[in-house]
This record gives structure tokens, C-alpha cells and sequence, in this order.
């Protein structure tokens, strides 16, 4: 019995990353020493992956209400009411400590958690993005990262059954020691009928559902919420082990009991298990919670109430179910093979109360464990200013038309096919755009309407300079949304930085939150849900900030929706918004030129949002073909995207005094290049909108023309494109 | 036409085919749980959808081949009953007996979701009869098991016998290694049993059935399903 209750000692205490004085609060707040089951279960709750210790003072400012906005962050997943009766449930959730222990399950836990979130609520998961972040390609560990990533995703989200279609995938040093795995789900659910967390009602039965518990996954919140050492893979047994197979029976299992009426409450046992769901039904809904362990099923015998409470098995539940409902929810459960247990009941106490064997093992106070967390305004020091790059002083090391191709064949530009070839991106058929566009376009039911999704951000620009940084990752994500006719309706977002304790790290931090709730605001785009993961460092060293956006906006109609592909010969090739030829931090100025410096690109959020509703509108009446945000590599890369999506040629010429290579290559925001079989209606939509436009050239042929360049045929530039990651892959480049 | 589709726990494209079956027969098909041993009454067609049932656990198809339920297929077929067996239900056939072969890795080892090239092979069997000979189809693949092998003798008899009805081609009908993306024996998508009533195939017709969705090369399958029986009452 006393061997899984250890003496309380400084070195347990700081194992279970409580810092001293957090230590000496748990023993005011309960007057008297925790026992080893209690301790266990604070460094659960007051980590900072679920406590949110240092960053909930900064998120508070976010903005998170609209009129479309049903529930907002707090819950298992943000809500949005898109009409028709329906609502739009979706998340985005960091795996990254996990997916660089042990990639392939890593990455996998990473879905299956957030599908648990969306389900959770009572929506059925319709489409799952990925954003990751992998070191360089030439260090040795990163290709075996790469390939277990995509294939612990894919294994997940394929036999789940759900559409992977879009995300991001990113090359940087930085991530070397600590790649970032995010992945975000969005499901659909009827508008009256989301499922909460917060339990209601006393003496009602708590019921443990899916699969068993075993003892994996240990203390992943708590290794997820420290630095790596040079140990990292030791950690290996912290990660937890999926199960899609089980996933998806307990996703068909708790729709069919939500549908029969059985739940009151539900929550998913995510990071920190049985404790952290447990504790918040009771607490949300001002209850108490007692817990019989001896009724948890377990996987293996000899558990100790320590392990139970810590273990994150995955593809577990909790429910608070109606009493007359229970014996036609437990059939449902058996039915799906699923275990069917009640461990506990609600008390009227306000207290957590866990029993193992007979014994009284933890006694706790149920709203202090969340509601009196630590909470830190940590000393911050904003970043330092870069300053701005005239354009006229760098001088290009190549002609325009050779960096192009070095562009588009580059490790951030190239082609993703090999990635995204990995998911099932037809499931369920409603996928109307797949990946490789500006955002991915899933139909809702049987249409008439239709979601777009996108996730971006631009980290190097975060890290330049925070605040625009922040600002232009939404800004970006609401023109993904945008440049295929949808209009942005919400975001989740998903933050990832390092060690928070250090003030130059909680400065990218605190900019960045900054310029996302100031986007948020002007663009009538607010964060419904999101996470935060801090510590992403190796020995003192952090990644580049970088604040995942994950935008979801609207089609009334998925046949309006606009494709980045030219569609015929002879169109007119126009640009929406202005070109001053910004270099700095561009990826010309990166990877053509060998200089990572420069302030990032201006974002004019008044502009952005004109130069967007003008698109919108064009898209809309049916007056342009083809649709393409520029971003990355600048117009050029734009344009060659646009022709290899179709294997149309242009005849382009430039139309600004700005120096050839900076009017190509700058990466001026809030602009998008369009096609039209008829320039003049749309010349007329953008000077009545006081919108700047230009005309670029025609399309046509199979070259691509850029007028004093070398001629570079279509298909050529596609081989270029498609090259560089299957290469590498095989492990023939790097 | 009335259709049966078999829902084994972990399979995930009965909803897509059950889509594709009302859009073009115009009557939902019944959804049959693994767990039952018959199959509703006055079923014309059985569907084995895709997916991954029990999780592809221990090896693909090789536990659904075993439920209940397959009894009651095995019957229908034997008694002549059209059985259409896609991606993990091609797997679940040929572990059922229902047809020779084996469904292994793809030969790079990955899982591939692309649209791929079919040409098929003989439009005068139940199941091909709304395509011509030698056409050019373009469907979905999504699989991480899809090649096709058999022994020597089982290959030289369904080629013998014109039982491989569809085969990964070119997009102008070519049979090339290179548009065989999975490595499958002589590019082998799709075969037929003996007496032409199990078609077992890789790709996902039900999934390029709306024009807005990409093609409508799928079609074809269904709504020659659809003329099969109208011709046959």
C-alpha cells in the first residue's frame, strides 16, 4: 500500500515540474501535506499544458464573440452556428513534444485528441488540417521525423475515416530539436444539440467509457510543459498509444447515445486522463466528484490510483448520464465492443474524492485545482525592431527566372503531394477542393453550402517583429479563406513558442497575441478556440514563434467555389492591391540572397479588408476565373503556382518602378492575382473600391514568359515543383 | 435495384457508397451489421465497402472474413447474388474465399490517395456494362494495401479467362509501371469470380459520382448495376 505513496520531497516535488512555491501553495490551499496520488494529480492540473499559467492573462484579450459565434474557447472545441440548423464545431491542438519522442504515435495521438474534442461536442468530424514544422533537411534526424509524422497522421485519420485536406509544412533550423505537430479537426453538429462539459445534477453516475486504461502516457502534460534536455528520448514512455479503430467506435457509439438522449454531460479524457476530465465536469457544473478506482477498467492488473489518475490511454470518455438512460446506453456501448463502467457520482460537496482499494486516496477541493491554478504576468521585453530593406540596395545574385525555379523547388515552396498523397482526402465525399490551394473547400452535407479551411502563419515574420507577425497570420488565413469565395467566419489558434520564464520568448508571445486579437478585431474574425504550447525549446534553445492560425469561413454555394488554376487561354492576368517590392524577411531574401534579416511586410488590416471584399465580390458575381493569394515567394511564385495548377502558360510583364526582382519576388501583403475573361468589370469593381490594381499579362501557351527573362516552359517548372520532397525523401537530396 | 451494404466496425466508406447507391438507383440501400446472419430480404446487390475493418488489425479483411454475416454473402453468392467488393471489402473477399488472390502493401509502402486511371478491360459483364471496352476511367484511390498478387497459375487463369476487369493504365490506356501505383501484378485493379458475379476492385468509383467533386467517372459502375437488373425484372 505505502509503496506507491513515496515521502513528499523536494526532488518529487520538482520531478513533478511544481516550482517550490507552487508546492507550498497546494499545501496552504489543503492545509496539510498532499499525499502521492495528490501531488500526481496537481502537477496534472497545474502544468502549464492544462493550467495555461502563463498565457491566460494574454488570451483573455482576444476578441471571441459574434453574432455566429455559439461558444467560444473554454469548452472542448469552438462553436459556430452556419445556418440551415447547423453548426460548425472545430479546434486546433499542439502534439509537438510528443511527435519529437516518438513521431509516428506522437503525431497519431495528436488526431485522435482533437477528433475527441470535436466528437465530444456532438459533431462529427468532416475534415482534419495538419500544420508541421520539421528542422532542417540537412540535419540527419529530420527525414525519419517527417516520415513518421505523415504516416502516424495518415494512419489515424485514414482508418478514422476522416478527410485530411489541407495544412502547411515548414523547413526551419529552429525546429531542429523540437519539430511542431498541430492538427486541427472541424466537424458538423445540429445547433440545438452541442454537448457540454459541466456536469448538472447531484448523485448522478459518472460513467467511464471506450477503451481501457493502461499506463501510458504518464505525465505527458507534464513532460509536454518543460524543455527538452539532451534526454529527450527517454521520454518515450510519456507518449501515449493510438487506437483509430477504437476512435472510431467510440465516435459512432456517443453520436448514437447524444441521438437517443442519454447524455447530460461529456467530456474526453485528453492530456492529464481520468483527473483533468473529472475535475472539470465537477467544477463547471459546481459539483463534487467522487471516484472509485477499483471500477476504472484497466488494462493491466496492479495499477496503482497514482498511475490511474496520470495515465493518458487514449480513446477514452466521460459522461454524466440521465439514470433512466443508463442500461440503453450501456447496450449501445456493448453493441460497439466497447467497455462500459460507472466509476464515481456527482456529490454536492464541491469536493474531489478518489478511492482505490478501500482507501481514500485523494481529497481535494474540486474548483481550487483549476480555478486557483497559478496564474503568472510574466516580465516580457518586446522584440527588437528590424529595421526596413530598401528593395534598390539588394542587389539580385541571379537572374529572375533561375530563382524562381531554385524557388519553387525549394524545401517551404515546393510541391507537399508526398505529404498529402499520405491522407484520405476524398472520404466522405464532400471534398470539393483537395489540397495544394488556397484553402480547402469541404461540401456541408448535401450543399448547398460549403466550408473553407486553411491554416497559416508566417514564423520568420514572428519572430522579426511579433506584433505584425501576429497580425499577418490572420490576415493570411482570412485571405485563404477569401481567395475561394468564402467569407471568414472564425479561427482557432494554436501557439507555440519556448521557455515562457524567459522575457525576450514571453515578448514574441505577448506580440504575437497582440497583433492576433488586433487582426481578430478589424477583420470581424474571432478565435473561438485554441492552444497553447510553451517550452518548446532544446538546451536554451527555442523555435521560431509561431502562432498557427486555423481559419474556417463559408460558401452559400460549393459550385462558386474559385480554384488557384487557370482556366483557358487568352484571360487577362490582373493584381488586386499594391507592390512596393518589400524584400525584407521574404524568402528571396532568404534563400536567393543568404540574408535573414529585414522587417517583416506591413499589414494594413483597412486595406486587407477591402482588397478582400472586392475579391469576394468578384468571385461571387461570377467576373473572375482563377484566384490566388499572394504570400510566400511574392508574385512570381503566385503566378507560377497558378500556371503549374493548369499547365497554362502566361506572358507577364511588369507594370511599377519598383527594381524586377523586388516587384517579383517582395512579399507585400493584402494582395491576390486574378484571372478574367473581361479586365474592364473588374477594373471598375477595384477603382470603385479604391482598391489598386494592375494588369500583369495574359495567359496562354506552355511557357511561362516573364518579359526580359528566360522563357521557362510549363511543365518544366511542375517537374521542378514536384521534385524536391519525393528526392528527399528517398533520400537522394537534402 | 435494392442493395445491402455490410458494415463492419471500423469500416468508414459505407456512408460514401450508400450516397452514391441512392444518387443513381434512386432507393437507399439497407446498412447490415456484421453481427446479423441474414441479409434483408429480396437483396439484389451486396456491397463490401471500404475502410478499415477492426482496424486492419492481425492483416487486412482476414477477421471481417470471419463475422457472421459473411456466411450469409457466401450464400448469395454461391446462388449467383451480385456482391460488389471495394478497397477494404476487395481485401475482406479475398480473405472470405469470395476471390483468389491477396491484397499486399503498396509496393512504396505508403498509403496513396490519388486519382488514378483505369482501363477497363470487358464491358459485357454485370458490373462494366455501363463503360465500354478499352475506356479510360478516372477514379480515386485510397489505400495502403492495394497490390494485387496471386501465384503464377491463379494470374495465367484470370487473365485466361478475361476475369481482371479493370487494370491501372495511362490516362490514354497504356498498362505502364509507372501509372501502376501500387506495383500490382500485371497493374491489376479490379477482378471478377468465375461466374462473373463478385467484383472485387482497389478504387473508390463511389467517390467520382458529382461533377462537383471532381469526375463523374463512377457512374458508369453504378448506373450499369441499375440497367443489369432493370433488364433482369
Amino acid at each position: 500500500m505505502i509503496s506507491n505513496e513515496p515521502a513528499i520531497t523536494p526532488e518529487l516535488i520538482a520531478q513533478h515540474g511544481l516550482k517550490p512555491e507552487e508546492y507550498e501553495r497546494i499545501v496552504k490551499l489543503i492545509g496539510r501535506t498532499p499525499s502521492f496520488t495528490e501531488l500526481g494529480i496537481f502537477s496534472a492540473m497545474w502544468n502549464e499544458h492544462c493550467s495555461y499559467k502563463s498565457s491566460r492573462i494574454h488570451l483573455r484579450t482576444l476578441p471571441t464573440k459574434a453574432p455566429w459565434v455559439i461558444q467560444g474557447p473554454g469548452e472542448n472545441a469552438g462553436v459556430i452556428d452556419i445556418g440551415d440548423g447547423l453548426a460548425v464545431v472545430f479546434k486546433m491542438e499542439s502534439h509537438n513534444h510528443p511527435s519529437y519522442i516518438e513521431p509516428y504515435q506522437g503525431a497519431a495521438t495528436g488526431v485522435g485528441g482533437i477528433l475527441r474534442d470535436v466528437f465530444t461536442m456532438g459533431a462529427r468530424p468532416i475534415a482534419c488540417l495538419n500544420a508541421l514544422s520539421f528542422g532542417d533537411p540537412k540535419n540527419p534526424k529530420t527525414r525519419a521525423l517527417v516520415a513518421g509524422v505523415v504516416s502516424g497522421i495518415g494512419g489515424y485519420g485514414n482508418s478514422f475515416g476522416v478527410p485530411t485536406v489541407g495544412g502547411e509544412v515548414r523547413f526551419d533550423r529552429r525546429y531542429d530539436g523540437n519539430i511542431l505537430v498541430n492538427a486541427m479537426a472541424v466537424g458538423l453538429a445540429d445547433k440545438d444539440k452541442i454537448f457540454y462539459s459541466a456536469a448538472s445534477g447531484v448523485g448522478m453516475p459518472i460513467v467511464y467509457l471506450g477503451s481501457k486504461t493502461g499506463r501510458d502516457g504518464i505525465h505527458g502534460a507534464t513532460m509536454a510543459s518543460a524543455e527538452f534536455g539532451a534526454n529527450a528520448e527517454e521520454k518515450r514512455p510519456t507518449v501515449q498509444v493510438g487506437d483509430p479503430f477504437s476512435e472510431k467506435l467510440l465516435l459512432e457509439a456517443c453520436l448514437e447515445i447524444m441521438a437517443k438522449g442519454c447524455v447530460i454531460a461529456i467530456q474526453d479524457m485528453g492530456a492529464a486522463g481520468l483527473t483533468c476530465s473529472a475535475v472539470e465536469m465537477g467544477a463547471k457544473g459546481d459539483l463534487g466528484v467522487t471516484l472509485d478506482l477499483d471500477k476504472v477498467p484497466c488494462r493491466e492488473t496492479g495499477m496503482s490510483a497514482y498511475e490511474m489518475m496520470l495515465s493518458e490511454s487514449q480513446e477514452r470518455m466521460l459522461m454524466v448520464l440521465k439514470p433512466e438512460k443508463e442500461k440503453e446506453a450501456e447496450a449501445i456501448f456493448r453493441k460497439w465492443g466497447l467497455d462500459f463502467a460507472v466509476v464515481g457520482e456527482t456529490t454536492p460537496t464541491k469536493r474531489f474524492i478518489v478511492r482505490h482499494g478501500g482507501a481514500l486516496v485523494a481529497d481535494l477541493p474540486i474548483k481550487e485545482l483549476g480555478d486557483e491554478a497559478p496564474l503568472y504576468d510574466r516580465h516580457f521585453i518586446e522584440n527588437k525592431r528590424q529595421p526596413v530593406i530598401d528593395a534598390a540596395s539588394v542587389k539580385p545574385p541571379m537572374p529572375n527566372s533561375d530563382a524562381l525555379e531554385k524557388l519553387i523547388g525549394s524545401p517551404d515552396l515546393c510541391s507537399k503531394r508526398w505529404v498529402w498523397e499520405q491522407y484520405d482526402h476524398v472520404i466522405l465525399g464532400n471534398t470539393v477542393q483537395r489540397p495544394g490551394g488556397d484553402a480547402a473547400v469541404i461540401r456541408v452535407n448535401d450543399g448547398p453550402k460549403a466550408l473553407a479551411l486553411t491554416s497559416d502563419v508566417t514564423p520568420r515574420y514572428c519572430e522579426a517583429d511579433s506584433f505584425v507577425g501576429g497580425k499577418q497570420a490572420v490576415a493570411e488565413a482570412w485571405r485563404n479563406l477569401t481567395a475561394v469565395g468564402a467569407q471568414p467566419l472564425a479561427l482557432t489558434d494554436n501557439l507555440n513558442f519556448g521557455n515562457p520564464e524567459r522575457p525576450d520568448i514571453m515578448g514574441q508571445f505577448v506580440g504575437c497575441v497582440r497583433g492576433i486579437g488586433e487582426a481578430c478585431r478589424a477583420l470581424d474574425f474571432p478565435v473561438v478556440s485554441g492552444n497553447v504550447s510553451l517550452y518548446n525549446e532544446t538546451k536554451g534553445r527555442a523555435i521560431l514563434p509561431t502562432p498557427t492560425i486555423g481559419g474556417v469561413g463559408l460558401l452559400d454555394a460549393f459550385t462558386k467555389s474559385m480554384t488557384i488554376a487557370f482556366k483557358a487561354e487568352g484571360e487577362a492576368i490582373l493584381l488586386i492591391g499594391e507592390t512596393r517590392g518589400w524584400l525584407g524577411q521574404s524568402l528571396y531574401l532568404r534563400d536567393i540572397c543568404g540574408r535573414e534579416e529585414g522587417a517583416p511586410p506591413a499589414v494594413d488590416l483597412a486595406a486587407e479588408r477591402r482588397h478582400g471584399d472586392v475579391v469576394r465580390g468578384l468571385i461571387r458575381d461570377g467576373l473572375v476565373t482563377a484566384v490566388h493569394d499572394v504570400s510566400d515567394g511574392g508574385l512570381l511564385v503566385a503566378l507560377a503556382e497558378m500556371a503549374m495548377a493548369s499547365g497554362i502558360g502566361a506572358v507577364l510583364e511588369e507594370q511599377s518602378r519598383v527594381p524586377a526582382h523586388a516587384f517579383w519576388f517582395g512579399e507585400d501583403q493584402a494582395r491576390y492575382v486574378v484571372t478574367a475573361k473581361d479586365a474592364q468589370s473588374v477594373s471598375e469593381r477595384a477603382k470603385a473600391a479604391a482598391v489598386p490594381f494592375a494588369r500583369l499579362g495574359a495567359t496562354g501557351g506552355a511557357v511561362f514568359a516573364v518579359d526580359g527573362e528566360r522563357p521557362l516552359p510549363v511543365d518544366e517548372l511542375k517537374r521542378r515543383f514536384e521534385a524536391w520532397l519525393p528526392a528527399y525523401m528517398a533520400g537522394s537530396s537534402a | 435495384m435494392k442493395s445491402a451494404i455490410i458494415v463492419f466496425p471500423g469500416i468508414n466508406r459505407e456512408r460514401d457508397m450508400a450516397r452514391a447507391l441512392t444518387l443513381i438507383s434512386g432507393r437507399e440501400p439497407a446498412m447490415v451489421w456484421h453481427a446479423d446472419s441474414a441479409l434483408p430480404a429480396g437483396t439484389d446487390l451486396v456491397v463490401i465497402p471500404g475502410g478499415f475493418s477492426y482496424g486492419d488489425y492481425l492483416r487486412c479483411g482476414a477477421i471481417a472474413a470471419r463475422a457472421p454475416i459473411m456466411d450469409a454473402v457466401r450464400a448469395f453468392a454461391a446462388k449467383g447474388g451480385l456482391v460488389l467488393a471495394i478497397c477494404n471489402g476487395f481485401q475482406i473477399a479475398c480473405e472470405a474465399g469470395l476471390l483468389p488472390g491477396v491484397l499486399m502493401r503498396n509496393a512504396q509502402l505508403r498509403f496513396i490517395c490519388r486519382d488514378v486511371y483505369l482501363r477497363v478491360e470487358r464491358s459485357d459483364t454485370a458490373f462494366t456494362r455501363g463503360y465500354n471496352a478499352g475506356q479510360v476511367i478516372r477514379v480515386p484511390v485510397a489505400h495502403g494495401e492495394g497490390n494485387y498478387i496471386a501465384d503464377g497459375e491463379t494470374i495465367a487463369r484470370l487473365e485466361g479467362e478475361g476475369r481482371v476487369v479493370f487494370r491501372y493504365s495511362s490516362p490514354d490506356g497504356m498498362v505502364d509501371p509507372n501509372w501502376n501505383h501500387n506495383g500490382a501484378m500485371n497493374a491489376i485493379a479490379g477482378i471478377i469470380n468465375e461466374r462473373g458475379n463478385v467484383l472485387g476492385m482497389m478504387p473508390h468509383p463511389e467517390n467520382h459520382v458529382e461533377a462537383a467533386m471532381g469526375r463523374t467517372d463512377g457512374r458508369g459502375l453504378f448506373a450499369g448495376l441499375v440497367d443489369h437488373f432493370k433488364l433482369a425484372a
